[in-house]
């Protein structure tokens, strides 16, 4: 067991440190989270400079503990976000490396790496949303077309998204599982109409979208006809992997301004919120080692991410929503003000225990494919 | 970064788990459990003889010139077997008090905590013991005294080693509450098949993993804050596992004749020894403040 780095990851650390610190102060200023066009031409901004840079391709190309340093050094230094880009980067981009056709490659990733176009994702649907392959929006061949009919929810930046990763039914007579095509759709097309969706916290960080038989190029097809279960699985295990890598770091660092606050507020000195905050940096701390501990392990497999992440994703979003609790507990009053940073956070960390997969489908993943217990209904 | 057990660790800890599993079985637990207060002499000394105890005295000195995640990685099987005796304190003895690191002589010590685990059967005990009062302790595998005035200072490798030992005892209650739910049915079908005894279980193996990463950095790092940590996750790992492992046993969970009460008897015994809980979460709470570094 070894925490250190190797050579070769220590040079990378030290390189990308020093680039950070000479190209972060040159940013301008974060848009306001209201503001998707603004949040789009920031982010892809963001991803041009690391294009230029030469750390475009670190979610696809370097092993996971280099993609480990990458999201700790960035987050540490407080670089932008993946943002607007996060759909392309690390779904619709990784899942076209892996399952597209050379042509489709050339076509889609390039744009994504130098941060031209934005990606969003028309998976969930109103009545499938945990149930994922019980998705119900058709898509039927007519010449060198689907036509798609159907409608998606919760999909992320949709407004300002230039494609679409879609799962369609393309043979509702089969199984559930086995009659889902993958498309790419331009989100420019004909029929597609999307309305933003107002989020409990104010904002609308995501969108209904309605599809009116809408064209896509059968061209556009990632995988088979009706293999597109299997290419979607490919893409979620992206999702439960490394996603989170960068939140956790900025939980720790969140928790340290934490104890400061209460230091500075007098609320430090009433024991029970001190050792909650205690308690709060042994749960992060341990899910910094679980994320090592996980990438390590997927670094011995040959890089694919392993089910560890479903055990990840279940402690870290409800540790999340602690933390924020904790974090009115120290506020006070202030927590009732929703101007406050940490307010809106604490609103949105109420997703991270459904979004993704469910806590509740998360524990039957890990009871069945970790511990093998029985399926049940 | 290569967080993952390397071959070696791989082979000692499943020689640990071999030797226990030969010379520790169900049979030799029920009976240690039915003649309480008697420490198994042979065992120590196969345990001395395997090198447990001298795991980390330096090969010069006779020892096995190993660190602390080969030693952590033996006292998560200690813990998961629920081998009985005073074996952290003779770990921590060993090089300094003759026999200790062969097993011949057993060590107990007063903890800063005020307990002293196995005191009449020990050889040599550290610390001051004048005043020991006998407690019936809860544990039947751990006879207890108890010390007025203690002002000893913590020894985070004790601290550490303890978490290892949760950890194993945790690792076992997951086991333990699979294998039943597997096996036993109602309703028609195994009981692991409903989702609210599944969940439980998946809980369960959550608390294990996260301890086992808190458990095995804190070894690699010995840092002081990162054993508190290791140490909290192990002792909730541990309470909780074997809480839940009660419930998914249901009725048969709360007889003496299931091994369940066992698990948590000593879990509870060990978050009583000092570093746990407050101790932990305090130290936590100032390294907020020092990492922040206002």
């Amino acid at each position: 067991m070894d925490l250190a780095d190797s050579p070769e990851d220590a040079e990378f650390r030290a390189r990308l440190r020093e680039w950070l610190g000479k190209v972060l102060p040159t940013l301008p200023p974060k848009p306001s989270p209201d503001d998707w066009p603004g949040r789009r031409a920031y982010d892809l901004g963001w991803q041009r400079t690391l294009y230029d840079a030469g750390y475009a391709d670190v979610h696809w190309q370097a092993t996971p503990g280099v993609r480990l340093i990458f999201l700790e050094e960035t987050e540490k230094a407080g670089a932008p976000y993946v943002g607007a880009g996060f759909v392309g980067l690390l779904h619709a981009g990784p899942t076209i490396a892996a399952e597209g056709t050379a042509g489709q490659r050339a076509r889609w990733l390039p744009p994504i790496l130098r941060g031209e176009e934005v990606w969003c994702q028309g998976f969930s649907e109103p009545d499938a949303g945990s149930d994922l392959a019980a998705l119900r929006t058709r898509a039927w061949r007519d010449g060198d077309d689907y036509v798609v009919s159907g409608s998606k929810i919760w999909t992320s930046h949709a407004e300002v998204a230039d494609w679409c990763e879609l799962l369609v039914r393309t043979d509702p007579g089969a199984p559930k599982h086995k009659g889902i095509t993958w498309l790419a759709m331009p989100m420019d097309t004909p029929g597609i109409t999307v309305r933003p969706l107002r989020t409990l916290a104010g904002s609308a960080e995501f969108a209904e979208v309605f599809l009116d038989e809408v064209r896509v190029p059968v061209t556009h097809r990632v995988g088979e006809e009706n293999d597109g279960w299997r290419v979607t699985m490919v893409t979620l295990s992206f999702e439960r992997g490394t996603a989170f890598v960068g939140e956790v770091v900025a939980c720790r660092r969140v928790l340290g301004e934490l104890a400061v606050a209460a230091r500075r507020n007098g609320r430090w000195d009433d024991p029970v919120l001190r050792r909650r905050l205690g308690a709060l940096n042994a749960e992060f701390r341990a899910l910094w080692r679980l994320t090592q501990w996980n990438v390590s392990a997927a670094e011995a497999q040959g890089g694919l991410p392993g089910v560890g992440g479903s055990v990840f994703k279940l402690r870290y979003s409800q540790a999340r929503q602690e933390l924020y609790d904790t974090a009115a507990d120290v506020l006070g009053d202030e927590s009732l003000d929703a101007d406050r940073p940490w307010v809106h956070d604490r609103l949105s960390s109420l997703s991270y225990t459904i979004a993704a997969g469910t806590s509740q489908i998360q524990r039957n993943i890990v009871a069945e494919r970790i511990l093998g217990l029985p399926k049940g209904r | 970064m290569r967080f993952r057990l390397t071959e070696d660790q791989r082979a000692l800890r499943d020689g640990m788990r071999g030797l226990v599993a030969r010379r520790f079985d169900r049979a030799a637990l029920r009976a240690a459990v039915d003649r309480p207060g008697r420490l198994d002499r042979v065992l120590w000394r196969e345990l001395g003889a395997a090198g447990f105890f001298a795991l980390r005295l330096p090969e010069a000195d006779g020892g096995v010139g190993l660190g602390l995640p080969e030693t952590v990685l033996a006292f998560e099987e200690a813990g998961r077997a629920l081998l009985p005796g005073p074996l952290v304190a003779t770990h921590l003895a060993a090089g300094r008090v003759p026999g200790a690191a062969e097993g011949e002589t057993v060590v107990a010590a007063v903890d800063a905590g005020g307990l002293v685990e196995w005191l009449t059967e020990a050889d040599v005990v550290c610390g001051e013991v004048d005043g020991a009062v006998p407690l019936r302790s809860v544990d039947p595998l751990t006879p207890l005294h108890r010390v007025a005035g203690v002002t000893a200072a913590v020894d985070p490798v004790a601290v550490l080693l303890t978490a290892a030992e949760q950890l194993g005892t945790a690792t076992r209650a997951c086991e333990l509450a699979v294998q039943h739910a597997r096996a036993r049915e109602q309703f028609g079908q195994p009981i692991g098949a409903f989702q609210a005894v599944k969940h439980l279980c998946a809980e369960l193996l959550v608390r294990v993993e996260v301890a086992r990463a808190a458990v095995y950095a804190a070894a690699v790092t010995a840092d002081p804050a990162d054993i508190a940590a290791a140490r909290l996750l192990a002792d909730e790992a541990a309470v909780r596992g074997a809480r839940d492992c009660l419930q998914v046993h249901g009725g048969m969970g709360f007889t003496w004749e299931a091994d369940v009460h066992l698990l948590l008897k000593r879990a509870w015994l060990r978050t009583r020894r000092a570093g746990g809980g407050t101790e932990s979460e305090e130290l936590l709470a100032a390294d907020l403040l020092s990492a922040a570094g206002r």
